[in-house]
């Protein structure tokens, strides 16, 4: 098993059923293994923060739900983590892969994606990154529902450890 | 020249907290309403609280996407979103998510000043050439309409909002200010929101 298809399988375990997105190359098995399955209501955003504040209507509705996108977008959704998800504590869960290291071309991922973890640490989001998929599917079960039971948000942030990292990368670092 | 996208030659400049409060005198079946930051909230606030109100006190922009969630997750409610202009001119690309989904239960007001009353008064692009309902045909909402007057307003929402949608309703409306602040307490406001929707944690503590 994938680690795209050990992730669904978590989902539907803990009967997360909404999918909300912004493409990313990197997520694309996820966002398309979702879109191809008739358990998921899948959901293509214009941005990020839109992304995660349908997910919080469809929570408060009765419909879990998880939010996609890469590091770039998760730096538009600062205001909507910190005035609505935080405050009104709204479980979302939320992933987003992790461009800007181990072999990153594009120096503004690079800045951006530096800026993710203190952000989240700043209004204390749990965020925990996935390298290997042996541990991955304990810590995202137990993490979603850790996340449902308290009423808090979680990111499940994945490491080109565990995803290869953009595929488009290896490309353009061997041209240089 | 290009066409008129406005319904009729003059519309008239309206009241937030007089819409506001007809609309809420034609729900009848425990429709959702989601009311974006500030003096759109206020005035949802005024009209008397009600179980389905969900009040956004910060992320501006996302009254509609929160209400779209809503409306994804209980298709058979009807779900109504209040906005203002200037939010709405911060997120378009929701009109164009909300055109592609085409959720047959959602409405969408747009409360039109032309100005973002709460920062100052500053003049916002719809009171120069942006027009919301062109924007939001555009997008894929193809019942999208200019509220003509007071009148014109409670016949477009005697009806039932489960079905027929998506729908846009924008209404030039004057630069008054909200009548009321709402409480800033967010826990409770989705604990209530989600009590009024039946999808609340039960506990002992409603009694």
């Amino acid at each position: 098993m994938t680690w795209a298809d050990s992730f669904l399988r978590t989902l539907k375990e803990n009967d997360v059923r909404l999918v909300t997105y912004v493409p990313d190359n990197v997520l694309t098995p996820l966002i398309n293994g979702a879109a191809a399955d008739n358990y998921f209501m899948s959901i293509g955003a214009t941005r990020e923060d839109e992304a995660v504040g349908t997910l919080a209507g469809a929570y408060m509705g009765g419909l879990r739900g998880v939010a996609m996108m890469q590091t770039s977008g998760f730096a538009l959704i600062a205001n909507a983590l910190a005035s609505l998800i935080v405050p009104y504590q709204i479980p979302a869960i939320i992933a987003v892969s992790e461009r800007g290291t181990l072999g990153e071309f594009n120096i503004g991922q690079v800045t951006v994606a530096r800026t993710m973890r203190p952000t989240l640490d700043s209004i204390a989001v749990t965020h925990h990154t996935l390298t290997d998929e042996a541990s991955m599917p304990f810590i995202v079960d137990k993490s979603i529902k850790q996340a449902f039971t308290t009423q808090s948000p979680v990111v499940f942030i994945f490491s080109p450890l565990l995803t290869g990292g953009n595929p488009a990368a290896a490309t353009k670092l061997s041209e240089e | 020249m290009a066409a008129p996208t406005i319904d009729a030659p003059a519309v008239k400049v309206l009241s937030r907290a007089d819409l506001t409060k007809r609309l809420v005198a034609k729900l009848g079946r425990d429709e959702a309403v989601v009311a974006g930051i500030g003096n759109t909230n206020f005035d949802l606030y005024a009209a008397g609280h009600r179980p389905q109100n969900f009040y956004m006190l910060g992320s501006m922009g996302l009254a509609c996407p929160i209400a779209l969630g809503v409306a994804l997750a209980q298709p058979e409610r009807g779900v109504i979103a209040l906005e203002g202009d200037g939010s709405i001119l911060m997120a378009l690309g929701c009109l164009a998510t909300i055109g592609m989904v085409k959720p047959r239960n959602l409405t969408i007001v747009i409360m039109d000043n032309g100005i973002y009353q709460i920062t100052g008064k500053q003049k916002a692009a719809t009171a120069a050439s942006a027009d919301i309902v062109a924007i939001a045909r555009g997008a894929g909402i193809a019942n999208s309409h200019w509220v003509r007057d007071e009148s014109h307003f409670e016949e477009l929402v005697s009806r039932r909002f489960d079905d027929g949608g998506p729908v846009l309703l924008a209404a030039k409306i004057d630069d008054k200010p909200g009548t009321a602040q709402t409480v800033r307490d967010p826990p409770l406001i989705r604990h209530r929101f989600m009590r009024g929707l039946g999808t609340a944690r039960r506990s002992a503590l409603d009694a």
